[in-house]
């Protein structure tokens, strides 16, 4: 430690020649994964292996959302078991993550988005989520600057509300799960960039990297946006397509937005960080990219969107744009589990709405890390289901990044 | 924004090509004939390489012509 500098908040070792269990991509979920490996299974011969730094990633570049409002089964239970891991994530952690359930609104402005909501409503109580519908006058008297006029280009029909949804701050989310892992053991290795991966008699043995070969028993590869050349050095092909998925934030702004604003038809979700920034997302360019940027008119569409819904957002300035690298799948659902290669495990596929599922993606690939299958939450969650056809498909959830 | 070459309109914005993914997937020949994998690998699975990717543009507020190109995706450079 240099003097006059504060504690780090994990060590930096040299990788060992073999672990347990080594995770590729050290953001947010593969962190967590290694966290829950540690902490609920009792396994800590474990490298986390990064090739960047830690928070250099999607765990940082994307727009904070935390919600579990999702319309299918599969998607409602491990999106729930999620949410509940964060509404205890800062003592678990003894970080604080600043989760701040300051809910979450869906827009409606067609028949067609009315009735998907109210459905959407109907299924999250089914499934114990909290959800309510509402019509227009509860949305101005929830969250007055949004414009409800019915002049508006799109009128605002009514929304669901998801309260317990809302943001959390994700750098303390990677920095308290790489301190908590790091406490318990865990290697945390940066500035090490996995080059291959060993296959033998059709088990993943090692992985190549640029500070030498590591040795594992069981690998798993949570590096989001380079998920399919990571798998394609162990011969595994994913349904999965690299795209740009911007976000920005204006400059500060005094506090006029308390909750989260998502519009589908529109396109845009917004929310107000606790500094005054307003954070907004876009949608994902069209072409694949693994360039960690986008075009500028994904951004001026996406603003235009705001500034329909928010008139006084025009008072606001762009601060910065920037872009990650999302790995989309068919359905929009992620894909956690075996891969036909023994040992080898994949946590991939969140597309754009990964930041809110961390811990609970975290908690169920440590289960299926430890036990070498599944747990019940990740099962419909397979790389198979694209064989058998049982997808999760969660567009309607999901259409918006977020 | 990236600036696309149509190969009947020449060098024009983004904005006015819409993007078809990988280019060359084949409809199978005999549909009826593919195990459920094959189908499955038809249906969902396409290359998604970090470097040289052959994919379809349409010059959708142009010509509206279809066509192919190569793009190397860590760069966003279009390839000759």
């Amino acid at each position: 430690m240099r003097e006059g500098h504060p504690d780090f908040l994990w060590r930096n070792p040299e990788p060992k020649s073999s672990y347990e269990v080594v995770i590729v991509g050290a953001g947010g979920h593969g962190l967590a994964t290694a966290y829950y490996l540690a902490k609920n299974h009792g396994i800590t011969d474990i490298a986390v292996i990064e090739k960047g730094w830690i928070g250099g990633g999607n765990a940082t570049r994307n727009t904070t959302v935390v919600r579990s409002n999702y319309l299918w089964d599969e998607s409602a239970a491990i999106y729930e078991h999620s949410l509940k891991l964060w509404e205890g994530l800062s003592e678990d952690l003894d970080y604080n993550v600043l989760y701040d359930p300051r809910g979450v609104l869906n827009l409606a402005h067609s028949l067609g988005d009315v009735r998907e909501g109210q459905r959407r409503v109907n299924a999250n109580r089914l499934n114990g989520v909290d959800a309510e519908w509402l019509d227009p006058d509860d949305v101005n008297e929830f969250c007055p600057i949004v414009n409800v006029s019915p002049d508006a280009r799109y009128p605002v029909l009514g929304a669901t509300l998801q309260r317990r949804g809302g943001i959390a701050r994700h750098e303390p989310v990677v920095w308290g799960f790489a301190r908590a892992a790091d406490a318990l053991g865990v290697d945390i290795i940066q500035g090490c960039e996995v080059t291959g991966i060993e296959v033998e008699g059709g088990r993943a043995v090692a992985v190549k990297t640029t500070q030498g070969r590591i040795a594992a028993g069981r690998i798993g590869l949570v590096a989001a946006g380079h998920s399919s050349v990571l798998a394609k050095y162990a011969g595994v092909e994913l349904p999965i397509q690299s795209h740009p998925l911007q976000a920005l934030v204006s400059d500060l702004y005094e506090q006029v937005l308390d909750t989260v604003v998502m519009s589908n038809a529109v396109h845009v979700y917004v929310s107000q960080a606790h500094k005054g920034e307003l954070v907004m997302g876009a949608g994902i360019d069209a072409y694949n990219s693994y360039t960690q940027r986008g075009s500028n008119h994904v951004i001026e569409h996406q603003l235009s969107a705001a500034l329909e819904l928010f008139p006084i957002f025009a008072q606001a300035r762009v601060l910065r744009t920037w872009g990650g690298i999302v790995d989309v799948c068919p359905d929009a659902s992620p894909i956690i589990g075996a891969t036909p290669v023994e040992g080898l495990f994949v946590n991939c596929g969140w597309g754009t709405g990964g930041f809110k599922a961390t811990p609970g993606s975290g908690w169920v690939f440590a289960w299926t890390l430890a036990h070498g299958k599944a747990h019940t939450l990740n099962e419909p969650f397979s790389l198979e289901r694209f064989t058998t056809g049982a997808l999760i498909d969660e567009h309607g959830a999901a259409a918006v990044a977020h | 924004m990236l600036q696309i070459t149509c190969p009947w309109c020449g060098p024009r914005d983004e904005t006015e090509f819409s993007y078809g993914g990988q280019a060359g997937v084949a409809y199978p020949k005999q549909p009826s004939a593919l195990s459920d994998e094959q189908w499955g690998t038809f249906v969902f699975f396409r290359e998604n390489p970090k470097g040289r990717f052959a994919e379809r543009w349409v010059h959708a507020q142009g010509c509206r012509r279809w066509f192919d190109a190569i793009r190397d995706t860590a760069t966003n450079d279009f390839l000759p």
